[in-house]
């Protein structure tokens, strides 16, 4: 594939394949970057039209900007962007409802438009041969970059250099928060809390009354409704919080259902109300281990 | 194949980034959209230089890289810290610029 | 030694940067700065004179060019010098008096908190002085003749918590600038008639020129010259210059800066020679100031304002002598710095009286002065000897000579002018004389003056800081008063006949200014004669009327003429009528046009931009995105338009 690409002034079969169906999916990767509604997923698209994109340099002769596009690119600016995302909040599923009048149709327009020109434009330019990378690659693309670089463009790239370096500076400054009071003391804190008249001990953990321990599943309050408390509070700003006290409690009826009837086939009823209270603690312990293997099965 | 297709594709993805920055009210999705149209740029670059049997358009396609990773920082930086004032990374609730 | 010309500049010009922006460090020291490098200037000067002096008299001028200041295009404006003959004489009298001046002010700015700035100024003054009579360019010499009436401003307004004295500031500067545009435009017409403003090629130039424009410049150039000079028709802010600082009085209003209008005419005296009808406006000018002036002298009881009318006259004199051409040049020149000795003498004597009289100036409240102050009697008595032309005098000489080239102007003019000279030389010994004789003759008329009229008007404010209103105790001034005195009586009684004796003054000037005996149709005999005839006239007058009888301390009503000439002839009454009210009609026209006109049209235009942009505004919502739309959206035009291009 590498050493047609390079070649002639039109492509082999098989490059002419992969630009259709790769293509394809690059520009369904861009549509759905602007299209999805959480940012994760928009980043996740772009990340997938980068990689084509880089597999598309690889097809044209740049081998060196395929690497970087990858390695750079798809692997450090886009593994940002998440880390971004993650830092500003998942949360906000981006509602792609107006505030601006017109603006989406505006937008549309102004884009169809200029789609229509550019292509156009490109169209309308002579541009029928193609003479190929095969000479300017002859001595290794990476050699060929490498010789432009550092002669031709070399004050470029030693202020590409300034710019990085100014970048650096520039993040570091726009990030970095002075802390201009002494951070709180533990008995502070605590002294705060007591103030505030909130919840004094340690959150509890989830789990601790429910018969699950995944994190996203509140504990049970001992009447057996969910304690917000045990949950995450980035969980619980999503609304990914799993409510089980229901399954619990209806699990709950039905083992005591069960022993009832078992209670029943052993023919005492009157012995039921004192011996009930052994076997709901003794299946109660089975009840959780059943949810444990549950929950664990939704974590994996 | 003609490889003034990859020209095309590049102008189409172009053309989504750009309705893309126009579209989204997230900042974080915005930046995204000018990473996409840097790239397809890059791609028109590297077509070109294909075409014309030099490295130039490669070496442009590079210092567009380093920019982009430079432009990156600086504006994810700027997106943290608008939003750790504001707690928003909506560009409409930045609009200020109206009496 | 060519060097040297900027510094005569430079070292006052230093002083004056120093002293106005030192500070208080240097109150201690700052009067001797001054007075040192104003003493340095004329040092400077005196070595250029030797040095002009060893020269042939045809190559005495010198050059320095020290920098090119605006060169566009044709346009060129350099700072260059140029010293000859007659630069130099007034370079001399300039820092020669300036330095007696600033030994003076030394003693009489004694008690005053601001002395450092004063001697600032004065130093300020000196420099724009220079500049002026140095610069061999007209637009280098209007640098100057700001400079001085920026200076001047500032010392008339020197006691500026006296209203009076700030409104005279503000007159003399208003009435100079009519006389600053009046040069501004006669070098504006030298630039487009000649190309150039310098002396040498303008001056050379006349000879090829149209009357028409050359009468034009010298109008203009009179216009500036009676500004400056205080000639009729913008006589009027001399008198009320007084209000500065005696030192300043002397200095400025009455041996320099007032002389700048007739170096300026005897500068240009080549265009004024080639416009015979400028040249009869200058010689009117003169000749109506002189009777002018000296009417005002007569009537005027302040010491200072009968000194500052005579100062007018005296100038008219030397005026008119410029404008009779080469035959009065040299006498005009004369004359000035004659007049320069005596009335700064003059001058400085008045302030030493004033100064041993707690700063009274009224003459009818003096009186018998001459036991008490005897060397200001003695200096003050030369000078007015000089001024009334005493034969043997320095102002005989040079007022005799001006009438005798009035004579000399030939014709019916030459009679009219030769006459008015004369009638002039009888007024002039009449107010001096009367000026002598209530100052330091008759009764002592202080005693009890001042219980008599506590609230009298007192012109200097010492006077009510040391709330003094008592009988004054006349006392001799102090020696670095009396010194300079001295020198200035010196020159008023020898300079004359030093200048006369075989014509060394006539030869000095005669290669810049150029000389012509004219033709005379009295001897020089008969007008000397008549001179000192009309001189004993005026005396006798004055006797009859002020040495024999008691003086009344309050004046009497007197007649018409007198009452008119109190009021300075009534010259701001003239001006209130004619520029005030009539200015005020023109203002309120306008503001009546403006008003309806032109605000009607400017707020209209405003309320439509205003209501246009209200609409427009909407389109500013200050979301980010919209303003993507539209930088996207021209994008789209601009590439539309590209594509468009290249298909036709």
């Amino acid at each position: 594939m590498t050493t047609l690409a390079a070649a002639a002034s039109t492509t082999s079969t098989g490059e002419a394949v992969q630009f259709w169906v790769l293509g394809t999916v690059a520009v369904i990767g861009a549509l759905s970057t602007i299209l999805m509604k959480k940012a994760v997923h928009s980043a996740l698209s772009l990340a997938g039209t980068m990689i084509i994109l880089a597999v598309f340099y690889l097809a044209n002769g740049a081998y060196f900007l395929g690497v970087v596009q990858i390695v750079v690119y798809t692997g450090a600016i886009m593994m940002l962007f998440l880390f971004v995302v993650m830092l500003v909040g998942v949360t906000a599923a981006d509602s792609l409802k107006d505030t601006i009048k017109g603006q989406r149709w505006l937008a549309a327009g102004c884009g169809l438009g200029f789609g229509i020109l550019l292509i156009a434009g490109i169209g309308n330019a002579s541009l029928k041969t193609s003479q190929g990378l095969g000479t300017a690659n002859a001595g290794g693309n990476v050699e060929g970059l490498a010789e432009l670089i550092f002669t031709k463009y070399v004050f470029a790239f030693e202020i590409t250099g300034a710019l990085l370096i100014t970048a650096a500076v520039g993040a570091m400054v726009l990030t970095h928060r002075e802390r201009i009071e002494r951070p709180a003391t533990q008995r502070q804190l605590a002294e705060r809390r007591v103030r505030a008249g909130r919840q004094l001990p340690p959150l509890p953990a989830p789990g601790v009354y429910a018969r699950h321990n995944a994190v996203n599943i509140p504990g049970l309050l001992p009447d057996g409704t969910p304690s917000e408390h045990t949950v995450n509070a980035t969980l619980r700003g999503r609304g990914q919080i799993k409510d089980v006290s229901r399954e619990a409690l209806a699990e709950l009826a039905a083992l005591e259902q069960r022993s009832e009837e078992w209670l029943e086939r052993d023919g005492d009823a009157e012995g039921g109300p004192s011996k009930e209270r052994t076997p709901p603690a003794r299946n109660g312990s089975a009840a959780g281990n059943v949810g444990g293997t549950r929950a664990e099965e939704e974590v994996t | 194949m003609n490889p003034v297709n990859y020209l095309y594709l590049a102008a189409l993805l172009f053309t989504i980034g750009a309705t893309g920055v126009l579209l989204r009210r997230n900042a974080i999705v915005v930046f995204m959209c000018i990473e996409l149209m840097l790239n397809a740029c890059n791609l028109a670059f590297v077509t070109f230089s294909r075409m014309h049997g030099n490295l130039d358009g490669q070496i442009m396609a590079f210092f567009t890289m380093v920019v982009a990773a430079a432009e990156v920082v600086i504006g994810l930086a700027i997106i943290v810290s608008i939003f750790r004032s504001r707690h928003s990374a909506s560009v409409d609730d930045a609009s200020l610029m109206k009496l | 030694m060519e060097n040297l010309i900027g510094w005569l500049v430079a070292a006052p010009l230093l002083g004056a940067a120093v002293l106005l922006c030192g500070g208080k460090r240097l109150d201690r020291l700052g009067h001797w700065l001054g007075t040192l490098l104003a003493a340095a200037s004329f040092v400077i000067g005196a070595v250029l004179f030797l040095d002009m002096l060893g020269e042939d008299e045809h190559h005495r001028a010198m050059h320095q060019h020290l920098f090119s200041w605006i060169p566009v295009g044709g346009f060129q404006a350099d700072v260059a010098f140029q010293l000859d003959q007659l630069s130099m004489t007034f370079v001399l009298l300039i820092t020669g008096v300036g330095t007696l001046i600033h030994i003076y002010s030394i003693g009489y700015m004694e008690h005053d908190e601001r002395r450092r700035r004063f001697f600032g100024y004065l130093n300020l003054f000196l420099a724009a002085m220079l500049l002026l009579v140095i610069a061999d360019n007209y637009l280098l010499l209007y640098v100057g003749w700001e400079g001085v009436g920026l200076a001047s401003y500032l010392l008339i307004g020197f006691w500026q918590h006296k209203p009076s004295a700030a409104t005279a500031a503000k007159k003399a500067f208003l009435v100079n600038r009519v006389g600053d545009v009046g040069l501004s435009i006669a070098i504006m017409l030298m630039f487009t008639t000649f190309g150039t403003f310098t002396f040498g090629p303008v001056l050379e130039a006349t000879g090829e020129t149209s009357e028409g424009k050359l009468t034009a410049i010298g109008l203009m150039l009179l216009l500036a010259a009676c500004g400056k000079s205080a000639q009729v028709p913008l006589q009027s802010w001399l008198g009320d210059a007084m209000e500065g600082p005696t030192p300043v009085s002397a200095l400025i209003h009455a041996a320099t800066m007032v002389t700048a209008g007739v170096y300026l005419i005897t500068r240009s005296g080549a265009i004024f020679n080639a416009a015979p009808d400028a040249q009869t406006a200058v010689v009117t000018v003169g000749a109506v100031t002189l009777i002018f002036g000296a009417i005002i002298g007569c009537a005027k009881d302040d010491i200072k304002k009968a000194l500052a009318g005579s100062t007018m006259s005296q100038i008219g004199y030397m005026i008119l002598a410029a404008g009779l051409g080469p035959i009065g040049y040299v006498f005009a020149i004369m004359h000035l710095v004659t007049h320069g000795f005596f009335k700064a003498g003059l001058f400085l004597g008045a302030g030493s009286v004033m100064h041993g009289m707690n700063d009274e100036v009224d003459m009818r409240k003096y009186g018998g002065l001459r036991k008490y102050m005897p060397i200001t009697f003695i200096t003050f008595g030369l000078g007015y000897l000089a001024i009334i032309g005493f034969p043997g005098l320095s102002g005989f000489f040079s007022k005799d000579k001006i009438i005798e080239a009035a004579f000399a102007k030939g014709g019916t003019e030459g009679w009219i002018l030769g006459l008015t000279t004369l009638l002039g030389a009888a007024i002039t010994a009449y107010y001096m004389t009367r000026v002598m004789l209530l100052t330091f003759f008759g009764e002592e008329r202080w005693r009890n003056a001042a219980t008599r009229s506590p609230n009298a008007p007192s012109a200097e404010p010492a006077a009510e800081t040391r709330g003094e209103h008592a009988e004054p105790h006349p006392h001799e001034s102090p020696k670095s008063m009396t010194i300079p005195m001295i020198v200035l009586a010196f020159g008023s009684v020898f300079a004359g006949g030093l200048f006369s004796v075989g014509d060394r003054f006539v030869h000095w000037l005669e290669p810049v200014t150029g000389h012509d005996h004219g033709d005379s149709p009295l001897s020089a005999t008969t007008v000397t004669l008549s001179t000192v005839a009309v001189l004993i006239v005026g005396v006798s007058l004055a006797w009859a009327q002020y040495g024999r009888k008691p003086v009344p301390v309050v004046a009497p009503r007197g007649s018409l003429l007198t009452r008119a000439a109190r009021r300075d002839l009534l010259q701001d009454d003239f001006n209130h009528v004619v520029l005030v009210r009539g200015g005020e009609h023109l203002t309120r026209s306008l503001v009546y046009v403006d008003h309806k006109l032109v605000d009607g049209v400017v707020n209209g235009t405003a309320a439509s931009v205003g209501g246009l942009s209200g609409r427009l505004r909407r389109l500013q919502n200050g979301y980010a995105r919209s303003y993507a739309v539209s930088m996207f959206g021209g994008t789209a035009v601009l590439i539309a338009a590209t594509l468009l291009m290249r298909a036709v």
